[in-house]
């Protein structure tokens, strides 16, 4: 079984972003960027199956500037077998990746495309989804648990109300949550390995997508500081300042 | 509590734009090393310092040091996992040469990794530095028998391995070594060693699989001075043929001492053969044990010089985080700050403080990126004459990075704690262990006394050309280069404040140097007295023209349109550092140059 999965090159997620001066977006200038965490996750996943023999080639992809590089890199080190760079300097976005990965898709034959959740930038959560639509293939999103059968997998994902199993017929796309698995550091004698593994790169123009993004970003703003709360004295009270002054009721 | 970033930006800046990096990697040594692969070991490797080993430098510090029991020493838990994942990643063999396991990486890119893993935990760190140590000394000096045997294993980390020298009257003079070594009766070429030795870092514990010693020790009949010390290998368990572990030798770790820092790593007494002896094998040829060790001085002194910026590094991470969050009282010059409070930061001297770790720091940082630059350029380098030229200069600057670095660092972790006002003082808050935790670092592998002997004579007054009897030529040379580039500075728009600086206070180091040259034959007590202050001020001349480049660098990015911050704040801590600590220079030129009598000038009855 080939798995594709899509990886994001995203702020780290322990840098403390702050929002351009003019609100045109979130300052990247000099900030330390990562391989998105829920992708972390996924590509682990992938590695995992690998090594239990229930897979058997690992690829990565990922759309973006020529420094999307580094994520793919953290990948195979990780362990994937091969990585695609769609190289593009407009911003991608979820449908323009999702119509990437759809015609990766079609190139790649994977049976099995494990992608996380949401990439921690943006938060979309809609790639997985809109590639599992544009495929017409089978989804399971926010997955704690995969057990790979012969011609399906089992997956638990994680619900509102708890836990819910499914079988999912292959092909199909899953996305992965955060209790999934914990990814592996990257040993050193793989990192040194995974340069020479293959790197191949294309323009999205080359897989037929427009890639002109579909959503205009009106304004970035940090969110409103918090004011310190008040103390009431009596029920009547909260009632006449949940009426009055939160209008809420 | 802070979390231990690793400062890529600026130890990238370092490694490419001063140290040369991009030259060491087109040397043929590394046809098979690029700038990615350098980028991707260095990212995984912050990573697991901030995420494994950053965490588990408090708890050898005050939650479970290492125990003793008759002879064993146990670690944490938590130690002894972070240990193992360590070796198994392979970071512990990545210096080691490849034929042993290592990776052949440049020593700039080990060393930049090794400030990770000591700025996380120097008492960690220890660990594998006094392995690598032992594994070069075997790998450069023993023989191949003796390396088949023992180096894949050290390298790897499976065994781990340290320096025996000291002993309780042999410290910094090596020529009062006791400890015994005598052929083996049976005849099978082994030896037996019997003495005690002290201070043997990582001497015992349960990380590793077996603990290979290297033991200084003098044979029957040897010549009673330095000549007549040999160097041998002692296992703690024998090592069969076929590499398995045999029986248990004859030496004990007989106390741990309890230490003022890097209180997570067990500092040994070993004791050697309290039975028949300690079964050991001598290292390359009888009485050579002391040069064997002064060859990997270079290496060993840069190393603890490291020590002192990665604590220092992470010192001021520390007090950062803390400057950022505390608010206490208002902000002189900002009336607003009365009723909208402000951190600490804010306050004219924490802004000095911070500045001050941050500036000093990363002077430190570029002097030892650039000495690690150039140990690979002398080891690798295809062109004899700039082989020759790096060599020469690693060997002047190794004093200034050991002794200069590590006691800045010992005034960098203060102004940390400083920072944190009384709950600095507070051991929660752990900003005391940072300074508690480098204080060793100016005393191991030579003193600062040591240092600055070695930089005042061997390295300036005595060092002579051979082929034209100059004399001091690598450090005139050097110190004329720098006053040039600063002359050149100090016409710059608006570099030129750093400028004008950087060239009087070179102007200073050199006036010195010329008095030390002059006066070093005649009446060297009295370059001595001031050794100390000579090798401050030509750490704090280095490092000003480092972070002075840095600066003109930095304003040329900014001129060809590239953004950011760093780029401005490498010209806001030359600028620093120029006003704060290049300044000094003056004084420190009058001390040494005029303050040598004052030292004598107090008889011995009087004190």
């Amino acid at each position: 079984m080939k798995i594709l999965v899509p990886v994001k090159r995203v702020v780290d997620p322990n840098v403390k972003v702050r929002v351009k001066a003019d609100g045109s977006g979130v300052d990247l200038t000099s900030v330390k960027m990562s391989m998105n965490p829920f992708d972390e996750i996924a590509v682990e996943e992938a590695v995992r199956l690998k090594e239990a023999g229930k897979a058997t080639e690992i690829v990565v992809v990922s759309a973006g500037i020529a420094a999307a590089q580094d994520a793919l890199r953290t990948a195979l080190a990780m362990g994937a077998d091969r990585a695609i760079l769609v190289d593009t300097d407009a911003e991608v976005q979820p449908l323009a990746v999702a119509k990437i990965l759809k015609a990766l898709v079609d190139k790649e034959q994977p049976k099995l495309v494990i992608a996380g959740k949401q990439a921690i930038d943006d938060d979309s959560n809609q790639t997985g989804q809109m590639l599992a639509a544009l495929l017409g293939w089978p989804q399971a999103t926010f997955i704690s648990k995969l057990v790979p059968g012969a011609d399906d997998i089992t997956i638990t994902r994680e619900i509102d109300g708890g836990l819910e199993q499914l079988a999912v017929k292959l092909p199909a796309v899953v996305t992965v949550d955060l209790r999934l698995n914990e990814p592996r550091y990257a040993t050193l004698p793989n990192i040194m390995k995974a340069k020479k593994k293959p790197l191949e790169t294309v323009k999205p123009a080359d897989l037929g997508v427009d890639v002109t993004p579909r959503l205009t970003i009106l304004k970035v703003a940090e969110p409103p500081t918090r004011s310190a709360g008040v103390i009431v004295s009596d029920v009547a009270q909260l009632v006449d300042k949940l009426k009055n002054v939160a209008k809420v009721i | 509590m802070s979390t231990y970033d690793a400062p890529l930006a600026d130890m990238k800046f370092d490694m490419n734009e001063l140290a040369g990096l991009k030259e060491i990697l087109a040397l043929p040594a590394f046809a098979e090393i690029d700038a990615d692969t350098v980028d991707a070991v260095l990212e995984e490797a912050s990573k697991f310092a901030t995420e494994q080993i950053d965490p588990i430098n408090i708890i050898g510090d005050r939650k479970n040091s290492p125990k003793w029991d008759n002879g064993v020493v146990t670690v944490s838990p938590e130690y002894k996992s972070v240990y193992n994942q360590f070796r198994d990643n392979g970071w512990h063999a990545m210096p080691g040469a490849p034929e042993y396991g290592g990776q052949g990486l440049p020593n700039l890119v080990n060393f930049a990794v090794n400030e990770m893993w000591r700025s996380a935990s120097i008492a960690f760190a220890l660990c594998p530095m006094l392995t690598m140590g032992a594994v070069h000394a075997i790998e450069h000096h023993a023989s191949d028998e003796l390396k088949r045997k023992y180096l894949p294993n050290m390298v790897a980390g499976i065994w781990s391995g340290t320096m025996n020298l000291t002993e309780p009257q042999a410290g910094s003079d090596l020529t009062a070594i006791k400890t015994k070594a005598k052929p083996n009766p049976n005849g099978d070429g082994t030896y037996l060693i019997t003495g005690t030795k002290i201070f043997i870092t990582w001497g015992e514990h349960d990380m590793a699989e077996n603990i290979i010693h290297l033991v200084l020790a003098r044979l029957p009949n040897s010549d009673p001075g330095l000549k007549g010390i040999s160097l041998f290998l002692v296992p703690k368990f024998l090592v069969g043929d076929d590499g398995s572990l045999g029986a248990r030798n004859d030496l004990i770790c007989s106390a741990i001492e309890h230490k003022l820092g890097i209180k997570g790593s067990a500092t040994a007494v070993m004791s050697y053969g309290d039975h028949d002896g300690a079964i050991g094998w001598l290292i390359g040829k009888e009485g050579n044990g002391v040069a064997y060790m002064f060859t990997m001085m270079n290496h060993a002194r840069i190393h603890v010089g490291l020590e002192g910026i990665s604590v220092a590094e992470r010192a001021y991470q520390h007090s950062l985080a803390y400057a950022r969050e505390r608010i206490q009282g208002a902000i002189i010059g900002d009336a607003a700050s009365k009723t909208t409070p402000k951190p600490i930061l804010f306050h004219p001297d924490v802004r000095r403080l911070l500045m001050e770790q941050k500036a000093r720091t990363e002077a430190l940082r570029a002097v030892g990126y650039y000495a690690a630059g150039q140990m690979d350029i002398a080891n690798f380098s295809t062109d004899p004459a700039a082989k020759k030229k790096a060599q020469a200069i690693l060997e002047l600057l190794t004093p200034i990075v050991k002794g200069w670095s590590t006691e800045s660092s010992i005034e960098l972790t203060s102004a940390g704690v400083q920072v944190h006002g009384g709950t600095g003082f507070i051991e929660e808050t752990g900003a005391a262990q940072y300074y508690r935790d480098c204080r060793i670092t100016a005393i191991y592998e030579g003193t600062t006394a040591i240092q600055a002997n070695d930089y005042v004579g061997r390295k300036t007054a005595r060092e002579v050309n051979k082929e034209t009897g100059d004399v001091a030529f690598t450090a005139r040379g050097l110190y004329k280069e720098i006053l040039a580039f600063a002359n050149g500075l100090a016409a710059d728009a608006e570099l030129g404040d750093i400028g004008k600086v950087l060239a009087d206070a070179t102007q200073a180091l050199i006036d010195a140097t010329e008095w030390v040259v002059g006066i070093y034959n005649t009446d060297p007590a009295n370059a001595h007295a001031g050794s100390v202050p000579y090798l401050k001020l030509g750490g704090i001349v280095t490092g000003g023209w480092l972070l002075a480049k840095s600066a003109k660098i930095a304003q040329a990015k900014l001129g060809a349109g590239e953004t950011g911050g760093y780029y401005k704040g490498k010209i806001a801590t030359a600028r620093y550092y120029a006003k704060h600590v290049l300044v000094q220079a003056q004084g420190l030129k009058a001390t040494i140059t005029e303050g040598g009598p004052a030292v004598f000038g107090l008889d011995e009855p009087l004190f």
